[in-house]
């Protein structure tokens, strides 16, 4: 379907993947020998626990932070909080909130308890298991029946920091094309080491991303979906100190595309690397349960490096993403890895180039659906102009087979969106996928013309990259600034204080439940 | 006041908008009103744009956005003038210069590094625009401020609390403080400007530093009127921040003394 328009050495392609395959495979072990505050809060709340203090704290973060849940994490939180269950005969979200008071110590059980415990912790696993089957079958159900539309798929945000003004927004984008809305979070909340909880009217530059907020667009979406003739897919972010309870919640409430990209936290949010790598494990593990498309943000590396320089960095990262999203069960056409067009639009032969490194992304990933991003480093104030490259970028992104367009606004650089914005967005890549829709079939690139030369160049570039990170390790080399020209230790950045070595006995139901879901 | 010539007709006590005629008043107007599109739709569309002073609003074009919502594209002759003649505009009177200069110049004027700490400040995440002043590799082939031998320079990232900087301003013994705000929804960059502000005054250290803010909705008017010394808004490039603390440095220094 896209050919080989590059007549890429597909031997190098090949051993780039397996430099970036060794690289996930250290990631994965460094991961999996680890648990997080995160993590366990996560497990929580697929045990059912469900609610918040009066403070408004979740209680899986009161039942994590207890004096008990500190001291029993490295053993994992499943089993005494199971235990905790039993012993007071009640519910997961009262035993939470039994603990939260300090009426109940959890400790692990021994023996027969322990068997209950485990028995007990299964099941409730179990339980949220089937809601997030249910949820995959009633996706797959719609898609089967309605479809999605057509490839590349229109991908627009709304950010009002209003979950029914965003509503509102998100039907008038359907109802214009959108085929995937994304709800952009307040702009404090991946640094947040909690989820906040209810439905929210307010926010800084977007709408907190809350278990609530996710109900509420789904069902209007679900409605829109019907009025429109085609699934609806909603988006939100899981990057942050809270990517496994973000990426479960997604799996529960049906949720279609999560941003989910620990290197994305670390670069550019400075979560630190070994927080983020252990939580991605099992925000991985969730969105492979829950079928949904995970994307990564390797957009971003070129927001702050050259663009026309930093391409390798992209493919790079990209090629990482891919082998520790394959490891926790993702398929590739749930795979939206990222890139962007930035370069400068007064450059000679900009367009030239982006054509080069989108296609080049293309065929590395053949089955996937990536997700591209649109100009934001070179938007101005100049709204027309801004029109126009975001029409380059629609071009180019109907001519290389993009997976996920990510709509570019007029104003980008100025403000979040306005209705009027996104429908003229949407209007214009509509009618430019449809105008050049079989363009891509019919062109073909001159032999070791710019676009070839360059797309070597770049695929040569990214392999000597992986080699060197694959010799290095990959926390080294982010320490080294290997990406996006942003400098990370292994013990800075936030939530370290969150991250426990298992102990040899670490037991997690709901990791195992996951792991099963997810075909591992 | 400008002085650059006006074009040929053009009344300075009565300035208008200019579409391809002098005094035409033409201007483009483009909006949506949350009514359902039909002619009442259109009727209030045109009388929006009557009360902004557009005679005879012709609707060039408009959308159906569904769910109670309408866009219109408006052009209309706009009746308003303005008195260009009488306008004065707080501006930054300095020279700009280029790196090299601004070394040399600093080299001349100062015995020891002039020390800049940079923010972005409140909950404020987005540090693109303190890094393009601060960084080494500065923006757009100017170096930033990192880069001179004659600053010493502490940037401290994003999401940096008012009083977490004012620490650090002690600490740095700071010349001079560069405080990024991006983000304005809600104009939640104002009140964090000004509260700013008013810690510094209250630590007694306001007359001692150069406070200076930017970002994309930031002019030296707004700046001026926080409180600060001076604002810089998009465009900005590195040197001319360090032209500015170098030359408002040495023009204090006239008045008082820099140790």
């Amino acid at each position: 379907m896209y050919g080989s328009k590059l007549g890429l050495d597909t031997g190098l392609v090949a051993r780039a993947r397996e430099s970036a395959s060794a690289i996930a495979g250290s990631v994965m072990d460094f991961a999996a020998a680890r648990t997080t505050t995160s993590v366990e809060r996560a497990t929580l709340r697929m045990l059912g626990v469900e609610g918040a203090d009066p403070d408004g704290v979740h209680y899986s973060n009161r039942v994590v932070d207890s004096t008990s849940g500190k001291a029993l994490m490295p053993h994992g939180l499943a089993i005494p909080f199971a235990d905790a269950m039993i012993r007071t005969s009640t519910s997961p979200s009262a035993a939470a909130k039994a603990i939260a008071d300090g009426d109940i110590e959890m400790v692990m059980p021994s023996g027969e308890a322990l068997d209950a415990a485990l028995r007990m912790a299964t099941t409730l696993a179990a339980r949220s298991g089937s809601q997030i089957r249910k949820q995959r079958e009633f996706r797959s159900g719609r898609l089967e029946k309605i479809g999605e539309g057509v490839r590349p798929l229109l991908y627009v945000i709304v950010a009002t920091g209003n979950i029914y003004e965003d509503v509102d927004q998100a039907r008038v984008a359907a109802r214009a094309g959108a085929q995937v809305i994304a709800v952009i979070r307040s702009t404090a909340q991946s640094l947040l080491d909690y989820i906040p909880e209810g439905p929210t009217t307010e926010g800084f530059g977007g709408t907190f991303a809350t278990q609530a907020n996710f109900r509420i667009m789904r069902e209007a979406l679900d409605e829109v979906s019907e009025q429109e003739g085609r699934y609806i897919r909603l988006c939100n972010y899981a990057s942050g100190l809270c990517m496994p309870e973000m990426s479960c919640l997604g799996a529960l409430e049906r949720l279609d595309v999560m941003l989910n990209d620990a290197l994305y936290g670390i670069l550019f949010r400075n979560i630190n690397m070994q927080r983020t790598l252990t939580d991605q494990r099992f925000a991985r593990l969730a969105a492979a349960a829950g079928g949904f498309i995970i994307n990564t943000g390797e957009d971003n590396y070129l927001t702050t490096a050259d663009a026309s320089r930093a391409g390798h960095t992209v493919l790079a990262s990209d090629l990482i993403n891919e082998q520790i999203a394959l490891r926790c069960g993702l398929k590739p056409d749930q795979l939206g890895l990222g890139h962007a067009m930035q370069m400068n639009p007064c450059s000679e032969d900009m367009f030239v180039n982006e054509i080069a490194m989108a296609q080049l992304i293309r065929e590395v990933f053949p089955g996937c659906p990536l997700k591209y991003m649109p100009p934001t480093k070179y938007m101005t104030g100049n709204i027309f102009r801004g029109h126009v490259q975001d029409a380059l970028f629609n071009m180019t992104a109907v001519m290389t087979d993009q997976g996920i367009h990510l709509l570019g606004m007029m104003t980008e650089a100025m403000h979040t969106p306005h209705i009027h914005d996104r429908w003229l967005a949407i209007e214009s890549a509509d009618m430019i996928r449809t105008a050049a829709r079989h363009l891509s079939d019919e062109v073909e690139f001159k032999k070791g013309g710019m676009i070839q030369q360059r797309a070597a160049q770049v695929l040569c570039e990214a392999d000597a990259l992986l080699a060197e990170v694959r010799d290095e390790g990959l926390f080294s080399a982010i320490s080294r600034g290997v990406f996006a020209d942003v400098k990370r230790g292994m013990e800075s950045g936030r939530g370290l204080d969150g991250v426990a070595m298992k102990a040899s006995d670490y037991c997690n139901p709901v990791d195992d439940m996951l792991t099963g879901m997810a075909g591992l | 006041m400008s002085q650059n010539k006006l074009p040929a007709g053009v009344d300075p006590k009565n300035v208008r908008a200019y579409g391809d005629t002098m005094n035409d008043g033409q201007i483009q107007v483009s909006f949506s009103l949350p009514v359902p599109m039909g002619p009442e739709a259109r009727e209030a569309a045109r009388r929006l744009a009557g009360k902004m002073g557009l005679k005879e609003p012709q609707i060039y074009h408009e959308a159906d956005m569904g769910h109670g919502f309408s866009y219109f594209i408006v052009y209309g002759k706009c009746i308003h003038g303005v008195d260009y003649a009488g306008i004065i505009v707080p501006r930054l009177e300095m020279e700009i210069m280029g790196f090299h200069d601004v070394e040399h110049y600093m080299e001349e004027h100062f015995n020891r590094r002039i020390r800049v700490v940079g923010a972005c400040t409140g909950n404020d995440a987005h540090t693109v625009g303190i890094d393009a002043i601060m960084d080494m590799k500065g923006y757009n082939g100017e170096y930033g401020l990192e880069r001179y031998t004659t600053f010493e320079t502490l940037n401290m990232g994003s999401q940096i609390a008012n009083d977490v900087l004012l620490a650090k301003i002690l600490e740095f013994k700071a010349d001079a403080v560069l405080v990024s705000q991006v983000v304005t929804q809600k104009d939640v960059h104002l009140s964090n400007l000004a509260e700013l502000i008013d810690m510094v005054e209250a630590e007694g250290i306001r007359q001692d530093i150069l406070m200076i803010c930017g970002g994309p909705r930031i002019s030296h008017e707004v700046a001026l009127e926080l409180g600060f010394d001076a604002g810089f808004g998009p465009g900005t490039k590195p040197n001319h921040v360090a032209g500015f603390i170098a030359q408002e440095l040495v023009r204090r220094r006239a008045s008082a003394t820099v140790e």
